[in-house]
């Protein structure tokens, strides 16, 4: 493995960081004042700066830092995370998003935006943090000390390369004082786990100063009931320093996770009182209450104090033989040790994850859609060839489509992803508009976690950035206007994902104005979309602004650029086998309502014969099916006919005419009528020869080899191996409408 | 002289196959395989000489009649036919024929220019005659049977 490649996975690790850093943020953003939270998002900077010092990203680090000692403010409690702090935080967190894509791809960032944040972090950081330690010192004065600290050269970005260190605030009040830290440090079995080692810790805060170390051992159980793996000591040291509290808690900085850990600084004068209002020594660790008791009840024996010793030899996992040797030992009669190793190894194991590159995943899916196909045309095979259908050819391959249909969800399954990468980067969309325009916007999401196809999801993001955009820009309201209409001056906008019938729907709602319908429809008239006097329903008005080119900002922003927006937005959907809707309530706000296919790669159809083809129909689009009679078919102009169906009345459209299949309609009453939904929302009954039952198909391309087919959105192949189209319902439903489906394809043209 | 560079120096190999009583050949670089004739799905709004489309192990393959595509009468396939399968530019095509007859291993001596009686539509296609053993082969060049099939399918 070179260099580039442990580039690649710092990278990668530091998308999962950043991801975890934004919703950590958000968390806390919505009150969550967990500090878990507060860790996860100082660790996420953390872990991001630790990386790129190794690999010389120096405008990373040097970022990453300031924030990091920000938040470390607020997870000391010195800063509280305030609205406008976690504004400030968010922003950071987008460029940190930002510098992290720089190192990588190349390219630089805005390097006035990263300073203006540098600077008002290091506001945040100093401004609050001396007023908190000295809490009876008025606000400027605390603020003033900051610049009396001695600042070696800055560069450019802010960055001073040493630890802030408060103890020198806290010497300028108190005189010439050395303070006293006082820690209480427990380790979990983690920490050994890492490769830490407790006594080389404590060697190290030894080195700060002068040292008083007290060891805890209370929580040791007798031999017996020991794990070797488990940690049961606690130190309580107390340290005289220079270095303050900061100097002690770098000493721990990469231990920090592992143990519980409190360092504070004792002021002098009120030592004796601190100790007495001390804790209780030992605090007891849940998962061994069991054994403390044990212990505590067998204590007082004169072995246990002899065996203690060595005991805390093992504790301290000091080699590797001794703590074979007492494994083996305790292997024999402790049940404990052997269940919470068992916990152990499980909760090592519970979201394990491997990097896979994607080609391969690609690969494997195409390899079992043969398979698929396959499997398939060899059960029809035997079923022609064998008359006595019970023999063990047909048992096995029964076992054997049943296995085949397993492998194929399970490798569905790994593409599956959620959702949450693309609604999240929606939320710095928001973030960005929201600044951009000057109103106040509130991102809610829902369904996070729905499972969707990766190729989905990676053309997913580009459209719902762009109606993101749309539904900020023009359809939510500025704060006074808002205030005015009597809503709150704050704006939501809505995204939530789910499922519904073996598709995924995702909306998009804002609380904004709404659709002008009167604006909408003039707008139309000018650009020559509709006749000026043309009779057109809400609805239809509503799907107006996905025509090309329509725009009804007055003024064209750079945010949602020319009028361009929608009907891209609606082709992308499209393209990926989707269909979008919009819904609009005046002054009430807009909701956009896109359903997308679980998986580009199979499809359920029902498999139909037109004209002695056989055609695959996207169950999807159905709604029902019937049988027609002939006293509901009624003619209809020249060529039209029309079908009744509960009393009203749906276009019959003849699937072989429509195809070219064959010269004259069909006789109705002799075949099947499909009674399908487009996306314009009308209803069609489709009418087809004959059903001849329901499928999963893969799909296969057509462009491939040939040429796009109006009215085939593709091909798949069935059992008996031949191949059979897939009806582009939209297509279809649109050429019935009296656009034809345009003829001139490509090998014709050459004839 | 090994085999490459007779191949290099000496000339081309070509396909030669037989459509009712012409005989024709293509270079068999643009040949993947040779199979037999399986019904096609017929595609709707396909130009007459476009049979169909068929599964080639998981791929889907256009079948062109290449008697039609030739100006000649339409094939009535049989399982006698054969597919050729072929490369054209990006995409792969079969072309029925009625029988591939044998491989042949010509110089450009070899290839007569077509004659001037041909035409426009024959021109287009054929890249010359052979004259071999007595019979009479006509040199087929794919790519302007179906030149950029690609650009055109907007």
């Amino acid at each position: 493995m070179d260099m580039n490649e442990i580039k690649e996975i710092f990278f990668q690790e530091c998308e999962e960081q950043l991801a975890e850093l934004e919703s950590g943020l958000l968390k806390l953003n919505d009150g969550d004042r967990d500090p878990e939270t507060v860790n996860a998002v100082f660790r996420a900077v953390h872990s991001i700066k630790g990386g790129a010092g190794a690999f010389g990203l120096d405008d990373l680090v040097s970022f990453a830092h300031v924030f990091e000692t920000t938040l470390d403010c607020v997870r000391s409690n010195k800063l509280e995370p305030t609205q406008d702090v976690l504004k400030v935080m968010l922003k950071s967190a987008d460029v940190l998003a930002d510098l992290t894509n720089a190192a990588r791809d190349g390219g630089s960032v805005d390097e006035s935006r990263s300073r203006t944040l540098i600077r008002e972090l290091e506001a945040l950081a100093h401004g609050e943090a001396p007023a908190a330690a000295e809490a009876p010192a008025p606000k400027p004065v605390a603020a003033a000390p900051a610049p009396v600290v001695e600042k070696p050269p800055v560069n450019d970005e802010g960055f001073q390369p040493i630890p802030f260190s408060f103890g020198d605030f806290d010497d300028e009040p108190a005189g010439h004082y050395v303070p006293t830290v006082q820690i209480d440090f427990k380790p979990k079995k983690d920490l050994y786990a890492k490769g830490n080692e407790a006594v080389l810790l404590l060697r190290d805060v030894s080195r700060l100063g002068e040292m008083s170390v007290y060891c805890d051992m209370d929580a040791l159980p007798p031999l017996d009931k020991m794990n070797p793996e488990e940690a049961y000591f606690s130190w309580k040291l107390s340290v005289t320093t220079e270095k303050g509290e900061d100097g002690v808690r770098s000493v721990f900085e990469f231990a920090e996770w592992d143990c519980d850990l409190d360092i504070r600084t004792i002021e002098e004068d009120v030592v004796g009182e601190t100790a007495d209002e001390e804790e209780p020594p030992m605090q007891p660790v849940p998962f061994d209450l069991s054994m403390l008791d044990e212990g505590a009840s067998c204590a007082a024996g004169e072995e246990q104090a002899a065996e203690n010793p060595a005991a805390a030899a093992v504790a301290a996992a000091e080699t590797a033989s001794k703590v074979a040797q007492v494994a083996s030992r305790a292997a024999e009669n402790a049940k404990a040790a052997a269940a919470s190793a068992a916990q152990a190894s499980q909760a090592a194991a519970a979201g394990q994850t491997i990097r896979v590159d994607l080609d391969r995943v690609d690969r494997l899916i195409n390899l079992v859609g043969e398979l698929v196909i396959n499997q398939a045309m060899l059960s029809q095979s035997v079923v022609e060839n064998d008359n006595n259908g019970t023999s063990s050819i047909n048992m096995g391959l029964e076992e054997l489509q049943q296995l085949t249909r397993e492998i194929q969800d399970s490798v569905m399954a790994i593409r599956a992803q959620p959702v949450k990468p693309v609604f999240q980067r929606m939320a710095r969309t928001v973030r960005e508009i929201a600044d951009i325009t000057g109103k106040s916007v509130r991102l809610i999401t829902e369904g996070e976690n729905t499972e969707v196809d990766k190729t989905v999801i990676d053309k997913l993001a580009e459209p719902l950035t762009h109606m993101i955009r749309n539904a900020v820009d023009h359809g939510l309201e500025m704060p006074e206007k808002r205030e005015a209409l009597g809503k709150n001056p704050e704006g939501t906008v809505r995204l939530t994902a789910k499922h519904r019938s073996g598709r995924i729907i995702i909306e998009l709602a804002d609380d904004g104005a709404g659709i002008n319908r009167e604006k909408v429809r003039q707008k139309a008239i000018d650009n020559d979309l509709i006749a000026a006097d043309a009779n057109l329903s809400d609805e239809e008005i509503d799907n107006l602004i996905f025509h090309a080119g329509f725009s009804t900002a007055d003024k064209v922003s750079d945010l949602s650029g020319r009028g361009v927006g929608m009907d891209v937005v609606k082709r992308s959907i499209q393209a990926l086998g989707g269909r979008i809707s919009i819904s609009s309530k005046p002054g009430q706000g807009s909701v956009f309502t896109m359903s997308l296919p679980l998986t580009l790669a199979v499809l359920d159809g029902m498999v139909v014969t037109v004209a002695g083809q056989t055609l695959v129909v996207p169950l999807t689009a159905i709604v029902e099916t019937l049988q027609p009679e002939a006293s509901a078919i009624h003619s209809f102009g020249a060529s039209q006919r029309l079908i009744s169906i509960r009393n009203s009345f749906c276009p019959l459209v003849d699937v072989g005419r429509i195809l070219n299949f064959r010269g004259t309609q069909a006789n109705p009453v002799d075949g099947v009528a499909l009674l399908v939904e487009s996306e314009g929302g009308g209803q069609r009954a489709l009418m087809v020869d004959a059903i001849q039952g329901q499928r999963q198909v893969v799909i296969k391309s057509l462009e491939a080899n040939y040429t796009h087919v109006p009215g085939i959105a593709a091909a798949t192949i069935l059992g008996d191996g031949r191949v059979a189209l897939i009806l582009d319902v939209d297509a279809v439903v649109a050429a019935s409408r009296g656009q034809s489906l345009r003829q001139d394809i490509s090998l014709a043209a050459t004839g | 002289m090994t085999y490459a560079v007779k191949n290099l120096t000496q000339g081309r190999e070509l396909i030669a196959f037989r459509i009712g009583d012409q005989e024709f050949c293509v270079n068999i670089m643009s040949v993947r395989e040779i199979r037999g004739w399986t019904p096609a799905t017929a595609m709707p709004h396909a130009p007459p000489y476009v049979l169909g489309v068929i599964n080639l192990r998981g791929a889907v393959l256009p079948i062109v009649d290449l008697s039609l595509r030739l100006g000649m009468k339409a094939a009535e396939p049989t399982v006698r036919h054969v597919i050729i399968v072929a490369q054209v530019g990006p995409k792969v095509v079969g072309l029925l024929v009625d029988a591939v007859s044998d491989i042949l291993t010509v110089t450009d001596e070899n290839i007569q220019p077509t004659p001037d009686i041909a035409n426009e539509a024959e021109k287009a296609y054929a890249r010359g005659i052979l004259a071999i053993e007595g019979r009479m082969i006509c040199l087929i060049e794919l790519d302007s049977l179906f030149p950029h099939t690609e650009s055109e399918a907007a």
